[in-house]
């Protein structure tokens, strides 16, 4: 596929649950092997971004093309195809409680077929070598796990089936400064490692800056300044300088009842 | 008339929520179905759903049916003594327990351990995001966590209403025996005599029904849950509610259908 061509495409996404429009036209294009942050205040829409590029929601009109294909006019069965080149890491990890750490690194693996239970096994602990946690944590059940442990585990998770594409949505939330930096460092190795294109969805700006290549804000529904995520903190964008520099004064009014 | 026509529009409004959510959980049933038949097949989860609602379920189900049994045979000959007819008592305790108390009782059991159980399990998932991940893991969650559970509930019900069934006219056959002085043999052949392999199919049809209805109900509020540990509790009740009233309700229709000529 042509670099020329965005490995990600929105064009007109839009979503209203009921009388609220959540998503409003959102127009974003995401370049081959860079990570794209995608930040905003509570509410504004950056899950069910994600979601709709999924597949979890059905946007109500729009496009979005990976690959320079239109996903949402695809057959079924070619859009799981393209869903299962992306890997997702969840906010609070989502990893399955009934099974052990193993099973869950090994799970894509599986439902693709794409490896028998013994090269599963060997690749999750693999994997969780990659991120940083001993093949004998693959017998352990979740619960038995730290919050920055289960992060890692559910980031192997996600990368186990080497995905051409991966989200993250707020990889860092509940987590230490410290952690969490260490939870980006893996983002970055990973992602740089198998040359993916990444979105991640934060509230946090030194994870924003540690991760992106490039950032966009979303605010109600909009996408409302693009730019490289360097320049964050001083992009000259009244929104994105109130937001990133926490100030409760600004173009961004929160929706309080008084 | 204001008053009225409030009230006809809110009658409205609820038949036809009614409905939808009718149609919804009907829906939601016949997929779950058709996963079914479908691969591919998650045999670990089937498995896991058959331990988890057959063999988990056999102490309750075991213990309400002997106590029941005994209970059975006490009152019926208190009454039955009434009309010197204590020889009744093996045949109303067998037909009793193999058409009727066997398999509604232990739905009713079931429902409150299984159903809930399932549906506090599959809307935990719901709100943590493991039902998202599982979609985005190429694996279908109607495949991986309803079908398996719906196929475990129609067969595993059964067997455990064969164990009630035996395990209640063990309970009469002890009161009859030990208390109101019948002959053990004679007692064994009364109740033979009577029942028929009808008797028993009906029952155990029942409960291949209620333990579709339990799981259906458990699974389907459970993967409908929202808004966290309040959502999932409301699920969870919702569950074992609809569940219960579902199986009395269906008892009837299907009797209806059995012994009605």
């Amino acid at each position: 596929m042509s670099d020329t061509v965005p490995k990600i495409r929105l064009r007109g996404v839009t979503k209203r649950f009921g009388d609220k429009l959540v998503l409003d036209g959102i127009d974003l294009d995401v370049a081959a092997r860079t990570s794209m942050v995608v930040i905003g205040g509570s509410g504004s829409g950056k899950s069910v971004l994600i979601k709709c590029i999924l597949g979890l929601i059905e946007p109500d009109s729009g496009s979005i093309e990976i690959d320079g294909k239109d996903v949402l006019r695809q057959p079924s069965r070619v859009r799981e195809a393209v869903r299962a080149r992306i890997g997702m890491l969840f906010q609070n990890g989502a990893l399955f409680d009934s099974i052990s750490v193993a099973e869950n690194v090994a799970f894509g693996l599986l439902a693709l077929k794409k490896a028998t239970p013994a090269e599963a096994r060997a690749r999750a602990d693999e994997v969780l070598a990659q991120v940083g946690l001993a093949a004998s944590v693959g017998d352990l059940s979740p619960a038995e796990l730290s919050g920055g442990m289960q992060k890692r585990v559910a980031l192997a998770r996600a990368i186990a089936a080497a995905p051409d594409i991966l989200f993250f949505d707020e990889p860092t939330t509940g987590l230490d400064p410290i952690m969490g930096a260490v939870i980006d460092g893996l983002i970055v190795e990973q992602v740089r490692r198998m040359g993916s294109t990444a979105i991640a969805i934060t509230h946090d700006m030194a994870s924003a800056q540690r991760i992106g290549d490039r950032a966009a804000m979303i605010h109600k529904g909009r996408i409302v300044w693009e730019g490289p995520a360097g320049s964050l903190m001083e992009s000259g964008n009244a929104m994105v300088d109130q937001f990133t520099h926490g100030r409760r004064d600004g173009p961004i009014q929160m929706e309080l009842r008084k | 008339m204001n008053r009225l026509l409030d009230f006809v529009a809110s009658l409205g409004r609820g038949t036809l929520g009614a409905c939808m959510a009718t149609g919804r959980v009907a829906l939601f049933g016949l997929i779950g179905l058709s996963h079914i038949l479908r691969p591919p097949f998650y045999g670990r989860a089937f498995l896991r759903a058959m331990v988890e609602i057959g063999y988990f379920s056999l102490p309750v189900v075991a213990l309400t049916a002997v106590f029941t049994g005994m209970v059975l045979a006490l009152q019926s000959s208190i009454g039955l003594s009434r009309f010197s007819a204590e020889s009744a008592i093996a045949s109303l305790v067998v037909l009793s327990i193999t058409r009727e108390l066997g398999p509604v009782l232990a739905g009713l059991m079931v429902a409150g351990r299984v159903g809930a159980a399932m549906a506090a399990e599959i809307g935990t998932m719901r709100v943590t995001d493991q039902i998202d991940a599982l979609t985005t893991l190429s694996t279908n969650p109607m495949k991986y966590l309803v079908a398996p559970r719906l196929l475990a509930g129609v067969l595993a019900l059964p067997l455990l209403v064969v164990v009630a069934d035996i395990l209640g006219v063990l309970g009469g056959f002890i009161i009859a025996v030990a208390k109101l002085g019948f002959n053990p043999v004679t007692y064994l052949a009364d109740t033979m005599s009577i029942l028929q392999t009808g008797d028993v199919v009906s029952g155990l049809v029942k409960a291949a029904v209620f333990g579709f209805i339990i799981t259906l109900m458990g699974c389907y509020h459970g993967y409908h849950s929202r808004g966290g540990a309040q959502g999932v509790g409301s699920a969870t009740t919702a569950a074992v509610v609809t569940a219960s009233v579902l199986i009395l309700a269906l008892d009837y229709v299907l009797t209806e259908m059995f012994f009605t000529k």
